[in-house]
């Protein structure tokens, strides 16, 4: 199948992840894999972002596909039940706006820059060295940082279980993917429960 | 002579409550049989699959199984 400029979005996604380790304020960037999908979702009633241009998906089927890091075995079966696929979600919204409230802190002024990165929502890295200060308020870096943890963990994360299972097995939980297909659901609801009218009745005949 | 049997076809099935409509399972389908309806769910057209298993094989969540089917 020909390819088309879509398809080399991971180039995207890799170069945001270098980026971070020099310039932390490329971090906002990473905004556009939050709005994009959920602009198309809302608007476009699609999952298209997933479907087409996620480059982070793209990036673990290269890694774990085609240079084979990846066990290509089956996600246990909690993995990729609804209450976890919630639960994560419930718990990436919680850390999201920890975040923002740090945010706000530094904005106040109540709290002062810290040029960590926290992996993992635990360890905390130093990332002095990719900061050398802003035109803006220090808010915006403060912002920066912890939005640049959000993706590193998440890559982490995906990584992880790339090679543990199958190389998208980060769609599995990715809470932008559960988020998007919420509202899909709601946005096609009319739609969805007609073809089940449907089926139900082609089964009863 | 015996008239040969005609083996039962083959045909991909999505667990629908668990999909997650990644699109994984669209991009490897060589005969372009499946699609992801209204962002919620794959959909096999069956009257395209031919039960490869690519799709099987590439899903994520590993929703989909390959079953025969009595023509």
């Amino acid at each position: 199948m020909k390819k088309k400029w879509y398809d080399y979005l991971w180039i995207a996604s890799l170069t945001y992840l270098i980026l971070g380790f020099f310039n932390i304020l490329f971090a906002w960037l990473g905004m556009l894999c939050f709005v994009i999908p959920l602009i198309i979702a809302v608007a476009n009633r699609s999952k298209s972002y997933c479907n087409r241009y996620c480059g982070r998906g793209q990036l673990f089927q290269l890694i774990g596909g085609k240079f084979g890091l990846s066990r290509k075995k089956d996600v246990p079966n909690w993995m990729k039940s609804k209450a976890f696929r919630y639960g994560f979600l419930i718990f990436f919204f919680a850390m999201f706006f920890q975040m923002l409230w740090n945010t706000y802190l530094v904005f106040a002024g109540a709290q002062d820059l810290r040029q960590v990165v926290t992996l993992l929502w635990t360890f905390k890295l130093p990332w002095n060295w990719a900061y050398h200060g802003t035109l803006f308020h220090p808010g915006v870096a403060q912002f920066a940082f912890g939005f640049y943890s959000v993706m590193l963990t998440s890559t982490v994360l995906g990584l992880i279980t790339m090679v543990l299972f199958k190389p998208r097995s980060w769609c599995v939980y990715c809470p932008m993917g559960t988020m998007t297909q919420l509202i899909c659901q709601a946005r096609n609801h009319s739609a969805i429960q007609q073809e089940q009218q449907i089926c139900t009745a082609t089964k009863n005949n | 002579m015996e008239k040969t049997r005609k083996r039962p076809a083959k045909k991909a099935f999505v667990d629908r409550n668990l999909c997650v409509a990644c699109g994984c399972c669209v991009k490897v389908c060589p005969m372009a049989a499946i699609s992801v309806a209204w962002g919620v769910t794959a959909q096999v057209d069956m009257a395209k699959c031919i039960g490869c298993g690519k799709c099987a094989k590439e899903c994520p969540a590993s929703v989909i199984t390959i079953g025969e089917v009595s023509a």
